[in-house]
């Protein structure tokens, strides 16, 4: 032991235990240490799990196929093995998704940030966390039995006006599965999720800054919108960012809702096949390990991993050149 | 001095851009308050719609029937039992890998750089798509370590679902924690477990319980992933029970029976065309959500005790 | 009774009153923070108020530019007179109070954004929006708070880049851009380094030239280099208020003397 002199006769009292209690605590750390390590192997092992199949599934379908081909349809004959039109349905229903949520998530978060009172916070804050608590099944459940059919109630008034002048874009009726009903549906489950970080986000924002503002003469708005929702930047981008590989990767709600057929298209008001759906619908079947079709699967998840990845690196960055010291 | 009237004057003369400037700013509340009210309508009618048209199947039979091709027959049986020992094996990995990794991230890890790769990792892993937990499942578990589609591969697969929300918690609810309390129990003799074990867990208790529990309540509703280890939606059996009543009184076959879920349930039941088996799905989303959202107020409720019964 | 109730009104000739503060009490919720507060704040001079902590000055200061309506459950009973309104009124709005009456904080606060953006918040959110009017506002500001020549290289550079000392005097710019009447000043240099804060001082003589000044201060040599009139509070009450050199020299209550000889506080 470095910091015992070797004048000490060995069973000083100060030096007794000392082996025996470190060897424990080394045991401890180390124990602790495995199970913190089993997150590094989790992701080793879905990368190498997903790398070893999609090398097995392009041995047989050339690379440049699956990334420029615009024909999904690995369960037919002639089977095409084109992921665009995945590509196009996991963007479409993504983007109708933001579209709805972004909006929402921070309007209510700079009202429940800068205008609500305590009490109010209090409470919807809550609320608003069991609405992201659903599970996504009762979500496709409401897309495709409430959503879609008001959507289509209301397309009813415009929908042959506007097909008489923009056929191609507008269809006469409206779809009993479409992306918009599932990417709107989509948007409110991610809704809260943006909200209530970019919430706390704004909130760490100290109190001096939204003094400073005020004392200038600035209403609540012009506080909370030039001097809190710029300071609290970095947040909210990531908060954004995890709303997008949220809605990138949710799989039960457009695989009930946006039907299931591969369709290059990025028209919202059409049924398409997303990554996700694609591999739920392959798995529904019984398909036997080490078919091409078993191995598809493989390659479109590997593809979904890295779109989620390439948010998140882009997430990381933004926040890092928008943070802010205040 | 008698204060001046102030109905017609005002301090500056910029008193009508002062009034359009408030009147904005009051619109805005106005738009905030109207997106929370649709956020909690979207809630309502959600719930309203479930319960409306699931309420005819909401009886006895449904709890204790298993699926048919008779949707007036058909019930959640096997689904509940089965997503009650998903759960309890969820739980049993989940929680002693989730709050060890969470104690070593944030009362152990030394600054290299082995530490900061499973800190981004554990980040990492909680933006992966659910569905892709499923593959790993596919591959790993069914495929190469062979457990087939068994209880047990569905444990694993939510277990490692929803670590990183135990780990995130976790290590807040230490963090949570100030030093005086630490060094106070260093100060007294105490070896850094003892520390840990006698007073940091104790204290954060309630916290990380409410992580394991926020945890739970998505692992419950996850659907995806065990739709692609390869769930069976139609089961007319019950696994064998944990508990049994002979010697050893305990088995473990559960674990590799074949099994069902309350949302791959109701999957099933959405995805069918026949207008009776909606009102299954309906019933079946009912009780989900009454699980979904009791888990959920349970871990509001402690969060909000805990909060308000500990001051440092 | 406390003897400190039956304190005469002023007794110093004052010629330009800028505000008066008028039978003023206070409540945070249900306590009682400032207890029949009576002051003049005299035009173009500096008035500081001195007290122990706690004694409710910081209170006093936030009335004027009503920072207290930010929180919920304060309450003021009284008046505090500007040009003839009472600026505590229901029916006043805050906002305006705020553009005449701007204030300067303990701890400078910056917004995260450029230098230049710091100095014109003010301006534009009042809707000056002309880009020239604005510049040549931020160059005056930024003159008078003797910043210019240190930044005016690097206007678009983040206001954070800048020593404690310089934050603190771009937060004076952005009080006075908008040409207040009165500018408060809550402990300015309580977080400087003593060169810091005598360049602050000084900033502070050079403006009552232009504007009415009100600082709240711990140090009471502060208070004696730079004011020109000293309120010392005691317990939520303004136990006297007088010419500064009056008030130091020869307090008519003990207390006072107490306090400015640093026996307490």
């Amino acid at each position: 032991m470095s910091n015992s002199s070797p004048a000490l006769p060995k069973s000083n009292r100060f030096t007794k235990h000392k082996g025996a209690r470190e060897w424990q605590e080394r045991v401890i750390e180390f124990v602790l240490f495995l199970a913190g390590f089993s997150c590094v192997l989790t992701t080793f092992a879905i990368m190498e799990i997903l790398v070893v199949e999609s090398w097995h599934f392009f041995q047989t379908v050339s690379i440049v196929e699956f990334v420029t081909s615009k024909d999904w349809s690995p369960l037919f004959e002639p089977p095409g093995y084109g992921i665009l039109p995945l590509i196009s349905g996991t963007l479409t229903t993504t983007a109708v998704a933001l579209s709805v949520a972004i909006p929402m998530g921070l309007i209510a978060a700079v009202y429940l940030s800068e205008f609500a009172s305590g009490k109010l916070r209090e409470t919807v804050k809550p609320i608003l966390e069991l609405l992201a608590a659903i599970p996504t099944v009762v979500y496709g459940y409401f897309a495709l039995l409430l959503v879609i059919p008001i959507l289509q109630w209301l397309y009813s008034f415009v929908g042959p006006t506007l097909s008489n002048i923009f056929p191609a874009i507008f269809p006469v009726e409206m779809s009993g599965f479409n992306m918009l009903g599932a990417g709107v549906v989509m948007g409110l489950m991610i809704t809260p999720m943006i909200s209530s970080i970019s919430e706390d986000a704004m909130r760490a924002v100290p109190n001096m800054l939204r003094e400073g503002s005020y004392a200038t003469g600035a209403t609540k708005l012009q506080t909370a919108l030039q001097v809190v929702f710029p300071a609290a930047i970095s947040g909210i981008f990531a908060a954004v960012i995890l709303g997008i590989s949220r809605a990138v990767g949710e799989t039960m709600i457009v695989a009930i809702a946006a039907g299931l057929q591969p369709n290059f298209t990025f028209n919202p008001l059409d049924s398409a096949a997303t990554m996700t759906a694609y591999i739920v619908q392959v798995s529904l079947g019984d398909l036997p390990h080490g078919t091409i079709q078993y191995q598809s699967i493989f390659a479109v998840g590997l593809t979904l991993v890295l779109i989620t990845l390439v948010f998140n690196i882009l997430g990381y960055f933004l926040s890092k050149r928008f943070r802010e010291i205040y | 001095m008698a204060p001046a009237e102030l109905s017609a004057q005002s301090l500056s003369p910029a008193h009508n851009a002062v009034s359009r400037r408030q009147l904005i700013s009051s619109s805005f509340a106005i738009l905030g308050l109207l997106v929370i009210f649709i956020a909690l309508m979207v809630l309502l009618a959600l719930v309203t719609s479930l319960v409306l048209q699931g309420a005819p199947r909401l009886n006895w039979k449904f709890f204790t029937s298993f699926p048919s091709s008779d949707p007036l027959e058909a019930g959640i049986l096997a689904a509940w039992v089965g997503s009650v020992l998903v759960m309890l094996t969820t739980m049993l990995f989940a929680i002693p890998l989730g709050v060890a990794a969470g104690i070593y991230l944030e009362e152990y890890a030394p600054k290299n750089w082995l530490a900061a790769l499973i800190e981004i990792n554990v980040t990492n892993l909680a933006g992966v798509p659910s569905i892709v937990y499923g593959l790993l499942a596919l591959g790993l578990f069914s495929q190469q370590l062979n457990l087939g589609e068994s209880v047990l591969t569905a444990g694993l697969t939510l277990a490692l679902l929803i670590l990183p929300i135990v780990i995130v918690t976790t290590r807040e609810a230490l963090r949570a924690i100030p030093n005086l309390l630490r060094e106070a129990a260093y100060a007294l003799g105490a070896s850094r477990w003892q520390m840990i074990w006698d007073h940091i867990l104790p204290y954060s208790f309630g916290s990380i319980l409410t992580g394991i529990i926020i945890g739970m309540s998505r692992a419950i509703g996850e659907t995806a992933p065990l739709i692609t280890i390869g769930a069976l939606t139609f089961i007319a059996f019950l696994p064998p029970l944990p508990i049994q009543p002979e010697f050893p009184f305990i088995s473990f076959e559960w674990l590799t029976a074949p099994f069902t879920v309350m949302p791959i349930q109701m999957f099933n039941w959405v995805s069918r065309p026949e207008q009776e088996f909606q009102v299954n799905a309906a019933a079946a989303g009912v009780v989900l959500i009454v699980m979904t959202l009791t888990l959920n107020g349970f871990a509001i409720y402690l969060r909000y005790r805990f909060r308000k019964g500990v001051k440092w | 009774m406390v003897e400190e109730l039956s304190l005469p009104k002023l007794n110093f000739p004052t010629t330009d009153l800028k505000a008066e503060v008028q039978d003023l009490d206070f409540y945070y919720g249900t306590s009682k923070a400032l207890k029949n507060v009576n002051m003049s704040v005299p035009a173009r001079k500096v008035t500081a108020l001195i007290g122990p902590s706690g004694c409710g000055k910081t209170t006093l200061l936030r009335c004027f530019n009503r920072m207290h309506d930010l929180y919920p459950g304060n309450r003021y009973d009284g008046q505090i007179m500007l040009d003839g309104i009472n600026i505590l009124d229901r029916k006043v709005d805050p906002i305006e109070v705020r553009m005449r009456i701007s204030m300067v904080f303990q701890r400078p606060n910056p917004f995260p954004k450029s230098i230049y953006d710091n100095v014109a918040y003010g301006l534009r959110v009042q809707g000056l929006t002309k880009r020239q009017a604005v510049d040549e506002k931020v160059e005056q500001a930024l003159k008078s708070a003797a910043l210019w020549s240190e930044v005016k290289d690097r206007l678009t550079e983040s206001a954070y880049a800048l020593s404690g000392g310089q934050q603190q005097r771009l937060c004076i710019a952005r009080a006075i851009a908008t040409d207040p009447d009165i500018v408060l000043f809550d402990e300015p240099t309580s977080a400087l380094d003593p060169i810091a804060t005598a360049s602050i001082e000084d900033l502070v003589n050079e403006l009552k030239q232009q504007v009415t000044i009100l600082i709240v201060t711990h140090s009471m040599q502060q208070a004696a280099r730079l004011s020109d009139y000293t309120a010392f509070m005691y317990l939520g009450e303004l136990l006297e208020f007088n010419q500064t050199n009056v008030l130091f020299n020869q307090p008519a209550h003990k207390r006072t003397q107490d306090y400015v000889s640093g026996r307490f506080g």
